[in-house]
C-alpha cells in the first residue's frame, strides 16, 4: 500500500511513538489524581508534552496548553467559550466543517457570521476581511491551511489586521501544525487550535488548544480535575479551566514521542521533504490530459497536499481505482470543506487528494502519478 | 509516627504549575518532592511541593528566579 491519505491521518508514525504508548499503558497512573509514582509518570509527560507545544507555537507557558482529544473538540472550545449571540464573526470559505458547524450553531442563535469568498481555484480575496468588517465584530476565525487544496492562509495577514480591529484570532492549525512555523506571540493568534495524529505524526484522540495570556474561555465541559474538589465551578487557572476529566496520557505520551521526533528532525526538513513530493507529483500530473488540480501552486508554500479530478469522473470512483487496483490510498469527496468545493465547482464531483508525509518516497509519488495518467487514458 | 517534622510546603493554581516547580528544583538541586495536598492548607485534593524546612530560601529564590506562579508558602507540622 502507499499510504497518501496522511492529510486525514499520518500513517507511519516515526519510530518510539506506538512504544511511548503502549508502555504508558503499562506504566502510568492518572495524571493530578495522586502523587505516587504511577500518577507522576504520567503527570510528568503530560507536563513535558504541554511545553513541546508550547515551544512549537510560541505559546508562553505550559499552563496555556490545554489538551483535547482533536482539532474538532479543541475549536468547539474556543469558538463556543469566546463568542456569543451579540457577536459577529468573519470566517473564510476555506474552512473544515470543524470550523464552519460550531460557528452555523452560534449563528443559528443569534450571531453573525461572514466568510471572505474563495474564487473558482479557491483563492481568497484578502479585501474580504475589511469589507466583512462589522462594529460588532468579535474574532476571525480561519484555517491555517486548506485540507482540501493545501492553499495557504497569510495568516500574518490575518493576525494583523485582527490585531488593528481589536478581534480575537482563533487559528485552526489542524493542516499546519508541526510543518509550517506558527508562532502565537509574532503572528497574533489569541488561540490555535491542533490535532495530534495529522502533521504532528502522534496518535489520533490527541489535540488541544494554545490559549492567549488574556484570553478568558469559558469551558465548554465541567467536571473532575483532581483539584479544588469541593468547589462547585470549574477552576479559574488553567489548563485545569478547559480540561474537565481524565487526560489522554497513553495517546499523549505518544504525541510526546513524536515531537521529539519532529523537534530532532526538524520542521524544516521535514516540510522541505513533503513539499518536493507534492510538487513533484503536480509537476507530472497537471501535464496529464484531462486532470485538473485545484489551488495555486505558484505559492512559494504550501500544505503537502494535490486534489484532482480526472475528467469528470467520480472522485469516489477514481479513489476506489486507485485503492483496489494500484494499492494506493487517497480521499476522495468533499474532506468536510463544502464551501471551498462550492467555490471550486465540484460540490457534485469531489476530488481525490494525495497527501504526503516524512516517509513517502520519490517512487510512491511517481508510481502514484502513473496511476493517475493510466486512469485518465482510460477514463477519457 | 514519631515527633513532628516541620516542612516547607508550596501550593499552586495547577497541576501543571507543581510539576513546573518538581522539573526547576530538579534542575535546580532544590530539595523536596511533590506530595498531596495537607488537609491543613485545603480539604480537597492536588499536590503541592514539600521541602525541608532548612531549604525554604532556596525554595523562595528559585519561585523568584523561574517566575514561578504559586497559591501560598507555608511552614506545616508533619506528623514525622
Amino acid at each position: 500500500m502507499i499510504y497518501l491519505d496522511n492529510a486525514a491521518t499520518s500513517r507511519p508514525k516515526p519510530p518510539g511513538v506506538a512504544e511511548a504508548v503502549v508502555a504508558a499503558m503499562s506504566t502510568y497512573g492518572n495524571c493530578g489524581r495522586g502523587t505516587h509514582e504511577e500518577a507522576l509518570s504520567a503527570a510528568r509527560t503530560i507536563f513535558s508534552t504541554r511545553q513541546q507545544i508550547a515551544r512549537l507555537f510560541g505559546c508562553g507557558r505550559p499552563e496555556r496548553v490545554c489538551f483535547t482529544a482533536n482539532s474538532t473538540a479543541a475549536l468547539n472550545i474556543a469558538i463556543h467559550g469566546l463568542l456569543t449571540p451579540a457577536d459577529h464573526v468573519i470566517s473564510t470559505d476555506l474552512e473544515h466543517n470543524s470550523v464552519l458547524r460550531p460557528l452555523y450553531r452560534l449563528r443559528d442563535g443569534g450571531m453573525g457570521l461572514d466568510f471572505v469568498p474563495a474564487d473558482r481555484n479557491g483563492q481568497l480575496d484578502y479585501e474580504g476581511f475589511a469589507r466583512l468588517l462589522r462594529p460588532n465584530t468579535r474574532a476571525v476565525v480561519c484555517t491555517h491551511g486548506s485540507n482540501l487544496t493545501g492553499d495557504l492562509v497569510n495568516i500574518d495577514f490575518v493576525g494583523k489586521f485582527c490585531r488593528e480591529h481589536g478581534l480575537l484570532f482563533i487559528l485552526d492549525a489542524s493542516q499546519t501544525a508541526g510543518v509550517f512555523p506558527i508562532d502565537m506571540a509574532a503572528q497574533h493568534i489569541d488561540v490555535v487550535c491542533f490535532t495530534g495524529h495529522k502533521s504532528l505524526l502522534g496518535p489520533q484522540g490527541t489535540g488541544g488548544l494554545c490559549v492567549g495570556e488574556n484570553v478568558d474561555v469559558r469551558p465548554l465541559l465541567v467536571g473532575g480535575t483532581g483539584v479544588q474538589s469541593f468547589s462547585e465551578t470549574q477552576p479559574e487557572a488553567f489548563p485545569e479551566h478547559l480540561e474537565a476529566g481524565t487526560l489522554n496520557s497513553h495517546g499523549l505520551a505518544g504525541l510526546h514521542a513524536s515531537l521529539e521526533f519532529l523537534e530532532k528532525t526538524g520542521l524544516n526538513v521535514i516540510r522541505s521533504h513533503e513539499e518536493t513530493l507534492a510538487h513533484r507529483f503536480y509537476d507530472a500530473v497537471r501535464q496529464i490530459p484531462g486532470v485538473r488540480v485545484y489551488g495555486n501552486f505558484d505559492a512559494e508554500h504550501r500544505a503537502p497536499v494535490v486534489a484532482l479530478n480526472i475528467g469528470d469522473a467520480d472522485s469516489a470512483e477514481m479513489s476506489d481505482e486507485l485503492s483496489y487496483r494500484f494499492q494506493i490510498a487517497t480521499r476522495p469527496g468533499a474532506h468536510c470543506a463544502p464551501r471551498l468545493h462550492r467555490a471550486l465547482g465540484t460540490e457534485d464531483q469531489g476530488a481525490v487528494r494525495f497527501s504526503w508525509s516524512w516517509a513517502n518516497t520519490v517512487e510512491e509519488t511517481d508510481a502514484a502519478a502513473a496511476a493517475v495518467r493510466i486512469l485518465a487514458e482510460e477514463v477519457l | 509516627m514519631g515527633n513532628p517534622v516541620e516542612r516547607c510546603v508550596v501550593t499552586f493554581p495547577s497541576t501543571t504549575g507543581a510539576m513546573g516547580m518538581e522539573q526547576a528544583c530538579r534542575a535546580a538541586g532544590v530539595p523536596g518532592r511533590l506530595i498531596p495536598v495537607p488537609r491543613s492548607i485545603t480539604a480537597g485534593c492536588g499536590m503541592c511541593w514539600a521541602a525541608p524546612v532548612e531549604a525554604r530560601s532556596q525554595v523562595e529564590e528559585l519561585l523568584m528566579r523561574e517566575h514561578l506562579e504559586t497559591d501560598g508558602i507555608y511552614s506545616i507540622l508533619f506528623p514525622r
